[in-house]
């Protein structure tokens, strides 16, 4: 391989690792928002069970 | 016509296009257009001229989004201008990072001070860096937005200003590929740069669409853990 195939390879490969990492850090976004929505509905059943009549002590 | 825009319309659809035109954009750098008298490091011109490209759009597209703000209180804009900057700035690291190393081969550095084009495209990616310095520097809220989007506007001033620099410039050491007479290229690379210029701008969209709808989930959960709680 050639120094100009090197840095031709490096420019292109710079390119997809930066658009890949961009897109794990999306995607790890997203799980971190789908977690989110768990603990709520787990917090909003909860709540409800709760507030059902006769479920206190 | 909308059917056949609808993929447009979605980050689904734009990522699959944007993946299909990356692949033939590729194909078409190393296997259609000729390597021509500058030699192979030519190749990086098909991706770094249609990324800075990008770059440019992205950050237009934000300061236009800052205005739809500032004009017309529409909700949401500030987030869409936002986002756009986001994607400028990355879009303008890697117009930087694939210059340099073009440079590296063309001319021996990976910069030039002396170079305006270099000069006045690194100054709008820092003007824009700036820009997440200020907006997080400032609770969030309609003062927030305000500012970010007069500044968002602001930066959009240097955009004319960079992208004419390089006809401005004394010394064209950096390549004028596009002149008044038209593409200074054969037509096969003039194809591959069209088809490369259309991958990247899909590519942003995808990414634009897909960080937005990150951020609005982000705002609906937010908004619903303080009703629920």
């Amino acid at each position: 391989m050639t120094s100009t195939e090197k840095y031709v390879a490096a420019a292109y490969l710079v390119v997809f690792v930066m658009i890949l990492v961009y897109v794990v850090i999306i995607a790890a976004k997203l799980a971190r928002l789908d977690r989110e929505i768990g603990d709520l509905a787990d917090e909003v059943r909860a709540t409800r069970q709760d507030e059902e009549p006769g479920s206190a002590g | 016509m909308k059917k056949l825009l609808a993929p447009l319309d979605n980050a689904v659809g734009l990522a699959v296009l944007a993946t299909v035109l990356i692949a033939v954009g590729t194909a078409m750098t190393f296997f259609y257009a000729p390597v021509d008298v500058d030699g192979l490091n030519q190749k990086i011109f098909y991706f770094h001229v249609p990324i800075a490209l990008t770059a440019y759009a992205t950050f237009g597209w934000g300061a236009w989004k800052a205005l739809v703000h500032l004009w017309k209180k529409k909700p949401g804009a500030d987030l869409e201008s936002y986002v756009a900057i986001h994607q400028g700035t990355i879009f303008g690291a890697l117009t930087l990072i694939t210059g340099s190393i073009w440079a590296k081969l063309r001319w021996g550095h990976w910069w030039l001070w002396g170079e305006k084009e270099l000069v006045l495209f690194l100054i709008i990616f820092l003007f824009y860096c700036t820009y997440f310095m200020l907006r997080y520097s400032i609770e969030a809220g309609p003062r927030r937005a305000n500012i970010s989007a007069v500044y968002a506007l602001f930066g959009v001033i240097l955009i004319p200003i960079s992208f004419l620099a390089i006809r401005l410039a004394t010394n064209y050491i950096h390549p004028v590929a596009f002149t008044k007479q038209g593409p200074q290229m054969a037509g096969s690379q003039f194809a591959t740069f069209l088809v490369c210029l259309a991958a990247m701008w899909t590519l942003a969209g995808a990414l634009y669409r897909l960080e937005l709808l990150g951020k609005r989930l982000d705002l609906k959960i937010r908004e619903l853990r303080e009703l629920v709680l």
